[in-house]
């Protein structure tokens, strides 16, 4: 019996973030513009002590000028798409559980795209929007998929695929007869990439995905007991109500935030918490901040994959998630039916 | 004096210099009544009440009926999961409905049929959450939460199973995790639905005949929700009988237990026979 310690978690933390560290340096050094991992380490030493004179223009530039940037949106997507993953499969007790997969980044996506239509020019507007449409299509999934008074497995994960095709269909009719308005290719919002740098600071978007993470993180250990029964939970003294709206609130905020900048990266939200789950146990007091960090990971790798493995032409990054989380998705599902 | 005669006594009488107030009346229902409507538009589709009785320290009490005779919406009431129409639910004094939802975990645990998990967990882990209600919300288990695990699998004969996965037990070992479960929330009222459902006769014994310790030797107060007729007269001290919503009678199980009312309840051809010790026996009369 060794039950979870605050050491453990953070113990972890550092191992995942020192494999986040390396995969930054690789992803700096990694481009046309070859830089030396030595020179990327005294990069952002100086850069990080404000010595701003002693880097070299070029170096400046390249690093802080266009990867780190890219890196760092990488880092934001990725923890908020794994978070809000793990907080989904929570919610609606399902492992199969995903923003992409049930629709509600498609929905982020299309309320993003209303608002650049409404409100072209209003700072934060593709955010807000974005929030709202991924609240409000997990709040219809959730309708959908209940057969009777109980959420069915089956029955929500069809619905939240009819939802996801039609939004996704509802996008493309608006691209299309939008072409000349500046909204961004529609492989951007359907399929999602990191390469275009977002209208708002990006520390507020960290900020966002501090308080949203860290308001599902203050729920994890009830959601270790929900993951055990609903009515188990309430036995048990947990507020299943409250519990439900925070993570409902913070899930729908967090892939809001994601698509927002990046698109619909599919499947890092299912991924990541099954990799988690696998590598450190089920305890949602350790894979929140694991599956945040391992997010991120797997987006910077995937992104360096997409800008590398065709050069010079670059992959939507959510190609590479494809590639990877479908197989996945897959191999979880048949094992669930077995 | 019996085990269980002292235990009772010393409950009854305060220890000199005792700084905890003594529970005479561990469970106090009052007229209590309930209705069921699927929806506001519609009259109610299930009545239960009124219903009074006491439950006290140390006693194990079933509430007995056939199928949809309101005993778990009975249960559910007393575990402060439904409201009551009209009446009353008390325990050790303090209104159930009036009770913040971590101090009624802590004062009562209902044992239910296990739901599905979602990912696989240990034995000791699902135990571990009934530290639940005792700590923060955000709370890592410290080693007297350890401790408490370690006490509850062996008050139910389960410390060997303390790091098996839950889903490869058997339906009796089971049930003996989830009962380790609800006394590690050190509750004083133990609640438990038709806990003897999947098990054998064997296991239906053995289960009972722990209950009837756990009641004899500690604090705790048992209610069972049972079909079973005579593990009810054999091990319970009091006897709670519904029939169509209504409470017919409460008592010992010789008051409980008389021919024309099991029969009329039932819908069965029984026979009642008195043993030596006072309990009765329930037998299936031959001249159906």
């Amino acid at each position: 019996m060794r039950p979870l310690t605050p050491a453990r978690v953070l113990g972890v933390c550092a191992q995942l973030f020192g494999v986040l560290f390396v995969l930054v340096v690789i992803s700096l050094r990694m481009g046309a513009y070859p830089i030396g991992v030595r020179d990327i380490v005294v990069t952002l030493f100086n850069g990080a002590l404000g010595r701003a004179e002693q880097i070299p223009m070029e170096f400046s530039l390249v690093v802080f000028g266009l990867r780190l940037p890219r890196i760092a949106l990488g880092i934001l997507v990725g923890a908020a798409l794994s978070t809000a993953g793990a907080g989904f499969q929570a919610l609606l007790r399902n492992p199969l559980a995903d923003p992409y997969v049930l629709g509600v980044s498609s929905g982020a996506a299309l309320g993003a795209i209303v608002s650049l239509i409404v409100l072209p020019f209003t700072p934060g507007a593709v955010q807000v929007a974005a929030f709202a449409g991924a609240a409000a299509t997990i709040g219809a999934v959730y309708f959908l998929g209940r057969r009777g008074r109980q959420l069915d497995s089956a029955t929500l994960l069809l619905a939240g695929i009819v939802t996801a095709s039609f939004l996704s269909a509802v996008i493309m009719f608006l691209m299309t007869i939008l072409s000349s308005r500046d909204l961004r290719g529609m492989a951007f919002w359907l399929m999602g990439d990191l390469s275009s740098a977002p209208a708002v600071d990006l520390r507020l978007l960290y900020l966002v995905l501090i308080v949203a993470a860290g308001s599902i993180y203050t729920t994890s250990s009830d959601l270790n007991l929900i993951l055990t029964g609903e009515q188990e939970a309430r036995h048990l003294g947990v507020n299943v109500n409250r519990v439900k709206f925070v993570v409902y609130v913070g899930a729908s905020l967090l892939t809001g935030l994601a698509v927002s900048v990046s698109g619909a990266i599919g499947y890092v939200g299912l991924l990541v918490p099954h990799v988690m789950r696998m590598l450190f146990g089920t305890d949602y007091r350790l894979l929140i901040p694991a599956s945040a960090i391992g997010g991120a990971i797997i987006v910077v790798a995937a992104d360096l994959l997409a800008r590398t493995i065709v050069a010079p032409t670059e992959l939507p990054v959510g190609a590479m998630t494809a590639i990877a989380g479908a197989p996945v998705f897959i191999y979880l599902m048949r094992r669930r039916v077995r | 004096m019996s085990a269980a005669e002292q235990n009772r006594a010393a409950v009854a009488t305060p220890q000199p210099g005792a700084a905890t107030r003594t529970i005479r009346v561990r469970l106090k229902v009052e007229q209590v009544s309930f209705a069921y409507s699927p929806t506001d538009r519609f009259a109610p589709t299930f009545t239960l009440g009124p219903a009074s009785f006491e439950a006290h320290p140390h006693e194990l009490v079933a509430i007995l009926g056939p199928n949809a005779s309101g005993k778990s919406t009975l249960l559910r009431l007393l575990a402060g999961l439904a409201k009551p129409l009209a009446g009353r639910v008390e325990v050790d004094g303090e209104e159930v409905g009036s009770l913040d939802l971590r101090t009624r975990a802590k004062r009562i645990a209902l044992v239910q049929q296990e739901s599905e998990l979602l990912f696989p967990l240990r034995v000791w882990e699902y135990v571990l959450q009934g530290r639940y209600p005792h700590g923060r919300r955000l709370r890592f288990e410290s080693d007297n939460d350890c401790l408490m695990v370690g006490n509850s699998l062996g008050q139910v004969g389960a410390e060997a199973l303390r790091d098996r996965w839950m889903h490869e037990l058997s339906g009796g070992e089971k049930q003996r995790v989830i009962l380790a479960r609800a006394l590690t929330q050190q509750p004083s009222l133990l609640l438990l639905d038709e806990p003897t459902q999947h098990l054998d006769i064997g296991g239906k014994v053995e289960l009972l005949q722990r209950l009837r310790r756990l009641a004899d030797e500690t604090r705790h107060t048992v209610l069972v929700v049972t079909h079973e007729l005579d593990l009810a007269a054999e091990f319970s001290d009091r006897i709670v009988l519904l029939h169509k919503g209504k409470c017919l009678r409460v008592g010992t199980p010789a008051q409980v237990y008389e021919r024309e009312l099991l029969e009329e309840v039932f819908a069965a051809p029984l026979e009642v026979e008195m043993r030596p010790g006072g309990r009765p026996r329930v037998v299936l009369r031959g001249d159906r």
